[in-house]
């Protein structure tokens, strides 16, 4: 269609030098050229936030944002969450309090979460409900999730 | 949490264990269809109008693109019932002269992405000559309306009636008839994870592979095989993690029939993605209805007769393999509910419309009948002056085993106990002091209340009622313990977020003595599993699990079998627990890895009394059982905007023996969360032309975080004597009870203005358009 420009994106510490058509979203070249699948993608208008991903510390809705736009940033996905068999204390908080049922839209909340709670520690519980009804999740109701990243908030804080 | 094992002597179910599920799909390595790479994608090009003649599709130069016309013997999708009058209507799996929904597949485009295949779906030009649609099911019936289908004169592809004997005597002797008028409209299961297939050849075996987002693998062989005119068993389908389907990934959809096509005309890996628009558009429907249903009440308030008619819009085609009898059948058999009323005449009617196709969406028809019906006991309550609870006390069934005016036999429940339960947790009187005080103040404090019954894990007698040409049913599972003493259960059911790997697991724990992480259950391959039905209909925990039961008790035996060889022990004597066979008040004990060696490579020891390995099948057909649940919604009306938020939610339920509480309250969470959602927000609206104006999630709208209240939840335990695992079913039961507690509140607050709100769901701006008929606070 188009001619390709030639990039790097930088994900969880990896540098993968690809070549993407500029209207390339993140969300594909993660998935697509990067090969890395945890990333889905639920709506690809910016609406369901499944490809949640943090880029420069920020969470980002990766089917909003071009691969181009992206170029030398840091991206980080839920496969860099977990530090080897050690799962990040949002996953474990899943885990225990049962916030993911099939599982599709829970990258997107844990990225969404984390990088959340690392920009802003002391997050008032209900500017956290703010943040979390930016997702959608058909399957928990959200209690359980809420209940995950407040457990988990406490953990991150070291408390 | 011990509370659910207190009693039972089991040591793993009734846990709240961790789920087996979730370390793979918290660190990104779940594998969804999307995530397999392929040599050609798909895009399907669809119809921009709802009704017309297909004149010429012209197809950009040089691109591979399949119409009708190309698909010589595939046969078209045909779903059928035996009853009812079922008119069957034939949908081709692409497009055949005739357009009769807005997103019907016309042709699929295929290139060498998904992006490419999207660019010349563009170039794809259709010239249609449109003829006048039909959208809504009421004009549809109406005379000189437009004919969907040939073979459905006046758009009726089925009608069930049914009147008992006493029916009219009953009627006549009421001291009061109450009356509703209830519309649902349409709404859209929408799993996170939209559909997609990908379909594999082999060319050494000409075996073709097909992973997709489905709910029934083995039933998508049978149908696509049948449809493609192709041997069963070149076919596999693998239904990997999926995405949510809520009933959704049910039915066959034709495109997955042409992925399949493609790949063996190609030789190649060909795959499609749904989008967003496509899923809402042209997935599948539920829920738009129209329900009039009347009651007869004695001067006691007792319910003597109920008098309904259904009329559910079905869209374009049937589906299959449950037609397009699923709703309107669903909702003639169960509209009595939990209540005892023997007297019953019910008219209900599918109609096609130049809609999508309606099918399956969690709860079926019963969010919709048990809205009609609380609102019927509502209204009642307050035609005769009294407390609305208190119409259900008096009627609610009591005595069991019942049976219903349909036939349907009630096993032991707790309807009455679970109102109870619900009533005393919110307390109402204080509530109702509340709700009086700040009504001074112009604000408006709502409650509703929401009894019902949650029929499930029904076997093929009960689908067999329908008449259905395919009738499901059982599950069969295989259990093996291998040679190393790990455990494997194969299983036909292919669950999808429900925990059934984790829930399968501690059944078989309690069973044969080895840990969960110690057994692995192997679902969606029709290579690796046995024939089975798939996870619907709140049945798999209850039928999969019941077989799953009945094949670790087989195993059970054997193992007790070799170890009584082995220790020397009577069978009586040998306890399985802790990874071991142990001789009751001894320290003799053999590990099960040992027995299990055992049975395989030591087998002449056992003079041809024990058969060799250790592999069992249960398979399990079970009648039926019933779940049960009080909701109570407590709301607050905003009367100047419609607004409605939901102060608190309380549920009492009884599913009977609870496998895993963690589970089980997550399923009754997330079918809250969709029912309130149906209740408030989620609408899909067709335009007069037949045109979706509500293609995205901005304009469908799943509730968020913020509209999903806390929800407080009450147990009780009536274990069923129709479940071998003494286990009820609960996925669909919080999606049921919702819309009715929800709608009931709305009402509730609305009270003193005298307006009804009998719509679903109940909009802001519906909620000010009753406000304004009535002239109340515009």
């Amino acid at each position: 269609m188009s001619e390709k420009t030639n990039i790097t994106l930088t994900i969880n510490g990896s540098d993968h030098a690809i070549a993407v058509e500029p209207r390339r979203t993140l969300a594909d070249a993660i998935r697509e050229d990067c090969g890395q699948s945890g990333t889905h993608i639920g709506c690809e208008h910016g609406i369901c936030g499944a490809c949640t991903v943090i880029v420069d510390g920020a969470p980002v809705r990766s089917c909003l944002m071009f691969a181009v736009q992206a170029n030398g940033k840091r991206i980080r996905t839920v496969e860099g969450l977990a530090n080897g068999d050690t799962l990040h204390p949002m996953q474990q908080a899943f885990m225990d309090h049962h916030g993911l049922q099939c599982g599709f839209c829970t990258p997107g909340f844990l990225m969404l979460a984390v990088g959340v709670l690392e920009r802003e520690p002391d997050i008032s519980d209900d500017d956290l409900l703010d943040v979390l009804s930016s997702n959608l999740c058909r399957c928990t109701g959200y209690q359980n999730i809420i209940k995950a990243v407040r457990a988990a908030a406490k953990e991150m804080r070291g408390k | 949490m011990t509370a659910h094992t207190k009693g039972s002597g089991l040591k793993w179910v009734g846990r709240a264990i961790r789920r087996l599920e979730d370390p793979a799909l918290l660190t990104g390595h779940g594998r969804f269809t999307a995530d397999l790479p392929a040599a050609h994608w798909v895009r399907f090009v669809r119809s921009p109008v709802a009704a017309g003649r297909l004149r010429r599709i012209a197809k950009p130069d040089g691109a591979f693109v399949v119409t009708a016309a190309d698909l010589a013997g595939v046969k078209p999708i045909l779903p059928m019932l035996h009853k009812f009058d079922y008119r069957p209507v034939a949908q081709p799996v692409l497009a055949d002269g005739v357009v009769r929904f807005v997103g019907e597949p016309v042709a699929a485009v295929v290139a060498s992405s998904a992006a490419a295949a999207e660019d010349i779906a563009d170039q794809v030009e259709l010239s249609i000559d449109a003829t006048a649609p039909v959208v809504d099911a009421r004009d549809a019936l109406s005379p000189g309306a437009p004919q969907i289908h040939a073979e459905a004169l006046g758009n009726v592809i089925l009608e069930g009636k049914v009147k008992t004997a006493g029916f009219d005597v009953a009627w006549s002797a009421a001291h009061k008839h109450v009356r509703v008028e209830l519309r649902s409209h349409r709404q859209n299961a929408t799993p996170m994870e939209a559909r997609a297939a990908h379909a594999a050849y082999d060319v050494a075996t000409g075996r073709v592979t097909l992973t997709c987002t489905t709910q029934m693998p083995h039933l998508m062989r049978t149908a696509i095989a049948d449809v493609l005119g192709m041997p069963e068993s070149d076919l596999r389908v693998i239904a990997p993690d999926v995405g949510g389907g809520f009933g959704q990934k049910m039915s066959l959809c034709a495109e997955y029939v042409v992925v399949v096509w493609l790949s063996r005309e190609l030789k190649s890996s060909v795959a499609w993605t749904e989008d967003r628009r496509e899923n809402l558009i042209a997935s599948f429907h539920a829920r738009d209805q129209y329900i009039t249903l009347e009651g007869a009440f004695d001067k006691n308030v007792k319910l003597l007769a109920l008098k309904t008619d259904i009329i559910s819009n079905v869209g374009a085609y049937s589906c299959f393999p449950t037609t397009s009898g699923v709703e309107p059948l669903m909702a003639m058999a169960e509209m009595p509910g939990p209540y005892d009323v023997q007297q019953y005449q019910c008219r209900a009617r599918g109609v096609l419309t130049n809609t999508c196709t309606m099918a399956a969406y969690r709860g079926v028809s019963r969010p919709i009948i048990t809205l009609a019906l609380e609102r019927l006991m509502d209204k009642a309550g307050a035609a005769f002056g009294i407390d609305p609870v208190d119409v259900r006390r008096r009627n609610l069934i009591d005595k069991f085993p019942y049976t219903s005016a349909m036939g349907l036999v009630f096993d032991e429940a707790s309807y009455q106990q679970t109102l109870e339960m619900a009533v005393k947790a919110v307390d109402l009187p204080a509530f109702r002091a509340r709700q009086k005080e700040v009504r001074q103040q112009g604000r408006h404090l709502g409650i509703g209340f929401a009894t019902f019954s949650e029929r499930t894990g029904y076997g093929s007698p009960a689908f067999a009622a329908r008449g259905m040409e395919i009738t499901p049913g059982w599950e069969t599972v295989i259990l093996t313990v291998d040679p190393s003493g790990f455990v494997e259960a194969r299983v036909g059911s292919s669950p999808h977020g429900q925990g059934l790997r984790t829930t399968l697991a501690q059944i078989i724990a309690d069973e044969i003595g080895v840990p969960p992480e110690r057994i692995r259950i192997v679902h969606g391959d029709t290579d690796r599993t046995p024939y089975g039905w798939g996870t619907f209909a709140s049945r798999s925990l209850v039928i999969s699990g019941g077989a799953t039961l009945i094949a670790a008790q087989k195993v059970r035996a054997k193992l007790i079998k070799i170890a009584s060889h082995l220790l020397e022990a009577a069978p009586h004597d040998i306890v399985l627990e802790d990874g071991a066979a142990k001789v009751a008040g001894t320290d003799r004990s053999v590990p099960i890895a040992a027995l299990a060696r055992e049975a395989y490579t030591q087998t002449h020891r056992f003079n041809g009394e024990i058969e060799p390995g250790l592999t069992e099948t249960g398979t399990y057909d079970p009648p039926g059982t019933f779940s049960n649940a009080c909701h109570v919604a407590m709301v607050e009306v905003d009367i100047k905007t419609g607004k409605v938020a939901i102060e608190k939610y309380v549920v009492a339920e009884d599913a009977g023996r609870i496998i895993n509480p963690m589970i089980a309250d997550g399923q009754v969470h997330g079918g809250i969360a969709q029912g309130i959602g149906n209740a408030l927000l989620e609408e899909i609206v067709y335009d007069e032309s037949g045109g979706v104006l509500t293609a995205n999630l901005a304009d469908y709208m799943p509730p968020t975080a913020r509209e999903i209240p806390p929800i407080e939840l009450h147990h009780m335990e009536t274990p069923s004597t129709q479940s071998v695992t003494k286990a009820k079913g609960l996925g669909e039961g919080g999606t049921i009870g919702a819309p009715a507690a929800v709608i009931n509140a709305i009402n509730d607050a609305l009270s003193t203005f005298g307006v009804e709100i009998n719509e679903m769901p109940a909009t802001p701006q519906r909620i000010r358009a009753a406000l304004r008929a009535r002239g109340s606070a515009a």
